[in-house]
C-alpha cells in the first residue's frame, strides 16, 4: 500500500483546467459504442440512414433525368419575364452585392463568412456546367462588385457610411422600380410576367420587410392604454390568426374587387402581397409581444426617471431588447412566411411552385414530378437554411441570453 | 419638547400663489422647501398605503426615511417622481405641482434623478452609453458634451475604465455606481435614493455608500430610503420613521438614534440596530 501525501497548493499557484483528448477510437467508443444499447442504437440507426440514402442517390444520380431542370432554368428563376429584360434582375443582383460588401466592411469585417456568401457561392454557381455563359459571367461580375464593395468600405470607411445607409434603405424600392420599370427609361414589366424563384423571393422579401414594422405597431396598439387602439388591435390580431392564410389570399383574389369601385383594378400580385403582409403582421405582433412582456417594469421606471417620454422609452430602451430576446422566433416566421408564398400557386400566380406545374404539364416533360419538385426543394431548403444560419450568428452578435 | 408626528410650517398656497420666479428664487434662499409634501395619500384598490404623509425638504438638505417592509416609505419617494401616483394632497417638487399635466411631470422628472435597489441599468447599452443617453435625447446636448460629462461622472464614482463595458459584465456595486453616474449626468436638483444599498453583497455597500456621502457633502439636496444608520448619522439633516403609511416620528438622527420618543421606533431602532 502507497500512502501518498496530499499536494500543498500554495494560494499563488494557477492550475489550467484538465483538458480531454480523444482519439477517433476513443470518440467512437464513448459517443457511438459505450455501452450495449447505445451501440444498438448506432447500428439501427446506420442501417436505417443506408436505407434510405442509398436508393436515393443511386436514383439522384444514375436514374433521374434532370433535363427538364436545366431545359427550363429560366423559367424556374424568373418566369415569363422578358428574356432581354433580365438584365435588370442581373442589376438589382449586382447593386446587392455592392451594399452587402460595403455593409461587411463597415459593420462586420470580422465575420468571414459573408465573404463565403459573397464570393464562393457566386464562383460556384458560375462553375456549375449547365449554365448559360451569360449567367456564368454575370455570377463572376457579382462576386467582383460584391469584392469592390467590400474593399470601397475598407479603403474609405468614414465616408462610406452614410452612402451605405442610404443605399440600405433606398435599395427596397430601387429593386422594385427596376424589376417593375419605369417610362420611358425602362420598359414596363407587368407583374404577371414575373415569375419563379424570382416571385417567390419578391412575395417574401415584401412580406418580411412590410409585415415586421406593421406587427410591432399592432403588439404597441395591443399594448396602449387608448381604448379604440387596443381593441382594433385585438380584433385584428385574433381574426386574422383564426383564418388560414390560403383563405386569405382567396379572399384578396375573389372578394376584395366586389368592394372596389368599379373599373379600378388592383394588381393579383400586390392582392397577393398585400394578403401575406396583413397575414403576417398579425402573428409577428403576437411575438413582439411576447418579447414586450418579458421585459422587467424596472426598465419603463429606470426610463421615465430620467426624463424619457414614452416614445423614447419605446424605442431606445424597450424595444431593442424586446427584439433581441425575440430574434429567433421572428426569423422563424420569416422562414414559415418564405415558405408560405408558395400558396400563391393555388390562387394562379406562377411563382416557384407555380411554375413547376406549368413546367410539368409540359409535353416532353411529362411525368418528371420527382426530379422538378425535388430541385425546388432544395432551393426552399438553401433560403430556408441561409435565414436561419443567419439568425444564429445575429444572436451570437448581439449575445443573446449572454447579457 | 419637540414635535414627534412632522408637521409643515409650508402650505401648498404658499408656494402656488407666488410667480414662477419669486419661487424659484425663494427656494434657491431657503426660504421655501424643494420638495414639499402635503397630507398626501394612497390607495392600492382597498389598502391605504400612504396616510397623510406631510413633509418639507429644503435645498441642500439629506433625508433619510426608514421604517419596516411595507410601510409605504418606498412608495412615498416614488410618488415624488409619479413613478406611482398620489390620489389626495399636494406634492410640490421644484416649484412645480404634480398632476396629471404630462407637462408637470416631464419637467420634474427632468430635475430628479433616481437610483433604484435593482440598479436597472439598461442591459443592451454600454456604461457610457446608459449615462450619456438621456442628457443627449432629453436635455438634447451634442454627443460629444454628453460624453465629456458622463467621463467626469465615471471618475467621480470611481470607475472610469469600465466605459466601455456592459452592465452584466460589472459586478453589483459597480452597477450602482453607474447608476448614480447615470442620474447625475442629468444635472437634477433633487436625488432620489430607493434602497440603494438593499440588493448588494455586504463588501460592496461601502464602496456606494462612499459615492452617496461624498455626493451628500458636495451640497446636492437627496431623499434617500435606508437602513443604512451608518450613512444617516454621517450625513442626514434629518430621519423620518415611517410605519403603516404614516410618519411616526421625525428628528436629526442624534435626536432620533439617542432619544427616540415613540415606543415603535424605539422597537424599530433596537431590532435593525442590534
Amino acid at each position: 500500500m502507497m500512502n501518498r501525501e496530499p499536494k500543498q497548493y500554495s494560494s499563488g499557484e494557477v492550475l489550467a483546467p484538465p483538458t480531454e483528448r480523444y482519439t477517433i477510437l476513443g470518440w467512437l467508443h464513448k459517443n457511438l459504442f459505450s455501452t450495449w444499447y447505445y451501440t444498438l442504437l448506432t447500428l439501427v440507426t446506420l442501417y436505417i440512414l443506408y436505407a434510405i440514402l442509398k436508393p436515393s442517390l443511386i436514383w439522384i444520380f444514375t436514374q433521374a433525368q434532370w433535363e427538364v431542370v436545366v431545359a427550363n432554368l429560366r423559367l424556374f428563376m424568373v418566369g415569363q419575364y422578358p428574356k432581354d429584360q433580365i438584365f435588370r434582375i442581373w442589376l438589382a443582383l449586382d447593386l446587392l452585392a455592392f451594399t452587402v460588401g460595403l455593409a461587411w466592411a463597415l459593420f462586420l469585417p470580422k465575420e468571414r463568412r459573408v465573404g463565403a456568401v459573397l464570393v464562393i457561392i457566386p464562383l460556384l454557381l458560375a462553375s456549375l456546367p449547365f449554365i448559360s455563359s451569360y449567367s456564368r459571367i454575370n455570377w463572376i461580375l457579382f462576386a467582383a462588385i460584391g469584392v469592390a464593395g467590400w474593399a470601397l468600405g475598407r479603403w474609405q470607411p468614414k465616408k462610406m457610411r452614410r452612402p451605405l445607409i442610404v443605399l440600405m434603405l433606398g435599395y427596397f424600392p430601387i429593386l422594385i422600380l427596376l424589376i417593375s420599370g419605369f417610362e420611358p427609361i425602362l420598359k414596363l414589366v407587368k407583374t404577371n410576367y414575373w415569375g419563379g424563384l424570382l416571385l417567390t423571393m419578391l412575395l417574401a422579401v415584401v412580406g418580411i420587410t412590410l409585415s415586421f414594422p406593421l406587427g410591432i405597431l399592432l403588439a404597441l396598439g395591443r399594448q396602449s392604454e387608448l381604448p379604440i387602439v387596443k381593441t382594433f388591435s385585438i380584433l385584428y390580431i385574433e381574426m386574422v390568426r383564426g383564418v388560414p392564410l390560403v383563405t386569405i389570399l382567396f379572399m384578396a383574389q375573389l372578394m376584395l374587387p366586389l368592394f372596389l369601385p368599379p373599373g379600378m383594378k388592383i394588381d393579383n400580385v400586390l392582392r397577393a402581397m398585400a394578403g401575406m403582409v396583413l397575414f403576417a403582421a398579425a402573428y409577428m405582433a403576437e411575438n413582439v409581444r411576447g418579447g414586450l412582456q418579458a421585459i422587467p417594469k424596472g426598465q419603463h421606471e429606470a426610463a421615465w426617471a430620467l426624463g424619457l417620454n414614452g416614445f423614447q422609452t419605446m424605442f431606445y430602451i424597450i424595444l431593442p431588447q424586446a427584439l433581441r430576446n425575440v430574434i429567433p422566433v421572428i426569423v422563424g416566421q420569416f422562414i414559415a412566411l418564405f415558405k408560405d408564398t408558395s400558396l400563391v400557386a393555388i390562387v394562379g400566380l406562377l411563382d416557384l411552385l407555380g411554375i413547376a406545374s406549368t413546367v410539368l404539364a409540359q409535353p416532353e416533360f411529362i411525368g418528371r414530378q420527382r426530379e422538378v419538385y425535388l430541385f425546388i426543394a432544395l432551393i426552399y431548403w438553401v433560403f430556408s437554411y441561409a435565414m436561419s444560419y443567419a439568425s444564429r450568428r445575429l444572436e451570437v452578435a448581439l449575445g443573446v441570453g449572454e447579457r | 419638547m419637540r414635535e414627534t408626528v412632522a408637521k409643515v410650517k409650508t402650505t401648498p398656497e404658499q408656494i402656488l400663489s407666488l410667480s414662477e420666479e419669486d419661487r424659484s428664487a425663494a427656494i434657491e434662499r431657503g426660504e421655501l422647501p424643494i420638495v414639499l409634501a402635503h397630507e398626501v395619500h394612497k390607495w392600492y384598490g382597498n389598502f391605504h398605503v400612504l396616510r397623510g404623509i406631510n413633509m418639507e425638504v429644503y435645498k441642500g438638505e439629506v433625508i433619510v426615511i426608514f421604517g419596516p417592509s411595507g410601510s409605504g416609505k418606498s412608495t412615498f419617494i416614488r410618488t415624488i417622481n409619479r413613478l406611482e401616483e398620489h390620489q389626495k394632497g399636494h406634492i410640490i417638487v421644484d416649484g412645480t405641482e404634480l398632476s396629471r399635466d404630462v407637462r408637470n411631470i416631464e419637467k420634474i422628472r427632468m430635475e430628479t434623478g433616481m437610483v433604484f435597489q435593482q440598479f436597472n441599468l439598461f442591459p443592451h447599452l454600454t456604461v457610457m452609453q446608459n449615462i450619456t443617453l438621456a442628457p443627449i435625447h432629453v436635455r438634447k446636448w451634442p454627443k460629444e458634451k454628453a460624453e465629456e460629462v458622463a467621463m467626469q461622472l465615471l471618475k467621480r464614482v470611481g470607475i472610469p475604465e469600465q466605459a466601455d463595458k456592459y452592465p452584466g459584465q460589472l459586478s453589483g456595486g459597480q452597477q450602482q455606481r453607474v447608476a448614480i453616474a447615470r442620474a447625475l449626468a442629468m444635472q437634477p436638483k433633487i436625488m432620489l435614493f430607493d434602497e440603494p444599498t438593499s440588493a448588494l453583497d455586504p463588501e460592496m455597500i461601502k464602496e456606494v455608500l462612499d459615492v452617496m456621502i461624498e455626493l451628500a457633502e458636495s451640497g446636492m439636496t437627496m431623499l434617500v430610503v435606508t437602513h443604512e444608520m451608518g450613512f444617516a448619522r454621517a450625513v442626514a439633516n434629518r430621519m423620518y420613521f415611517f410605519d403603516q403609511g404614516q410618519i411616526v416620528e421625525s428628528g436629526t438622527p442624534e435626536e432620533i438614534f439617542s432619544d427616540p420618543k415613540e415606543d415603535r421606533t424605539k422597537l424599530f431602532l433596537s431590532q435593525i440596530l442590534h
